[in-house]
């Protein structure tokens, strides 16, 4: 099979059991009468098993629990003096004192 | 007596000890704290402490007792009973290896953790006085009062002001019975034997019966000031947990418990940064400015009303 813009020729992929062409030149996706719906059918089933979406990205997993008058950073926002790689020298010296 | 004289009787005091225990020193002697409160020496594996000049006896020695009594959460004494020498205690101790100050990243959390939950799940026993963390933090902010003004004392003295009087030291506190650390930081871990025994928790002299989440209050008030990261904050939290401390419920919302601790330690923390920065005529650095700026917060968010958890 060609594809039908650019005329190179297509390969077909099985994609979770439907049949996708796709031309080996410009990369675009020609599919069969019903493939959109089986591909959308294949999609809410991926979606439907799983829980609830996280609350946050997973690079930003949900700061533990912080009080009232904690830096404002707990918001939600990882800024704040423990962004830095390096830890402040106040802070070190902080760490083993009364 | 003078300081210097102290520090030379107690290096030679190290050293007779230390050669009592082994027929073949590799001789030397370092001093590892010289401060007001304070003298240590070590002599190869020895290590000589003069307690301040005004501990008392009759508390130094329940607690020193209590270190001999729990091996594998505290380091064990050398002799059962402090020594007098020209007006301070002396005790004596093994040495151990402690957590790198250059390398805070290796802090042992989980470690600290779980022997702060054992400390704490250990029946106090007869004769052991009030932790001293309540009395360390007032201490601290009557330092700050007798220090020249600075508009970050207000705040300072207004949060202290907030808090529940067992937490000021001027009331007993809630819980008489829980065996206490009093003054957890890293400088209070070390490695017995050296260089890498298992972790043991050292100082004694604010060791006492009270309100375990005090012990847990000086990282939990690092992390909500912002200065300690939230995983670090979360191991020491989970180890704690998993080892079945009592100081925090076992799940869920840990702060109606931490609460008045942790505003106690930011306090007291803010409170020595800004005496130190005065004395030493420099400003605040960012790091105590978050501590100060804590203190202002709380202001608006009066403490929360469990100061303990119930067990």
């Amino acid at each position: 099979m060609q594809c039908p813009k650019c005329h190179a020729p297509m390969h077909t992929y099985n994609r979770n059991g439907v049949q996708i062409e796709q031309c080996s030149g410009c990369r675009g996706i020609f599919l069969d009468y019903g493939e959109l719906e089986a591909l959308t059918r294949l999609e809410s089933q991926w979606s439907q098993p799983a829980p609830p979406p996280p609350a946050a990205p997973q690079a930003y997993p949900a700061a533990p629990a912080a009080p009232a008058w904690g830096a404002p950073q707990h918001g939600g926002h990882h800024g704040g003096h423990y962004g830095h790689h390096q830890r402040h020298k106040s802070f070190g010296h902080m760490l083993f004192s009364s | 007596m003078t300081a210097t004289a102290l520090l030379a009787e107690l290096t030679t005091r190290a050293k007779v000890t230390a050669h009592a225990r082994t027929t073949s020193c590799v001789c030397g002697t370092s001093t590892l704290a010289d401060r007001p409160d304070a003298t240590v020496v070590r002599h190869a594996d020895t290590v000589a402490k003069a307690h301040a000049p005004s501990t008392p006896l009759a508390e130094l020695t329940p607690r020193l007792a209590a270190a001999g009594r729990l091996p594998g959460i505290l380091l064990p004494p050398l002799a059962p009973t402090p020594a007098a020498l020209h007006g301070r205690l002396v005790t004596f101790w093994p040495y151990g290896t402690p957590v790198d100050p250059q390398n805070p990243d290796a802090a042992p959390w989980e470690e600290a953790a779980t022997l702060l939950a054992r400390l704490h799940r250990t029946p106090a026993g007869p004769d052991l006085p009030p932790m001293r963390g309540p009395a360390k933090a007032a201490q601290a902010v009557d330092r700050l009062r007798a220090a020249p003004p600075h508009p970050a004392t207000r705040p300072v003295l207004d949060a202290w002001a907030t808090l529940p009087a067992w937490a000021r030291a001027e009331a007993p506190m809630p819980d008489t019975r829980t065996l206490c650390h009093g003054d957890l930081h890293l400088g209070q871990l070390v490695r017995h034997p050296a260089p890498d025994g298992p972790w043991l928790l050292i100082d004694v002299d604010d060791l006492g019966t009270g309100v375990p989440a005090w012990d847990l209050a000086r990282p939990a008030a690092w992390y909500a000031c912002g200065l300690l990261p939230p995983d670090e904050w979360t191991r020491f939290l989970d180890a704690y947990r998993a080892a079945g401390g009592p100081a925090v419920p076992p799940e869920g919302d840990p702060w109606p418990a931490l609460d008045v601790p942790a505003r106690a330690l930011t306090v007291q923390t803010a409170a020595r940064s800004l005496t130190k920065a005065l004395a030493a005529g420099r400003p605040l650095d960012e790091v105590e400015q978050s501590l100060v700026d804590a203190c202002a917060r709380m202001g608006s968010a009066p403490p929360e009303l469990t100061g303990t958890f119930a067990k």
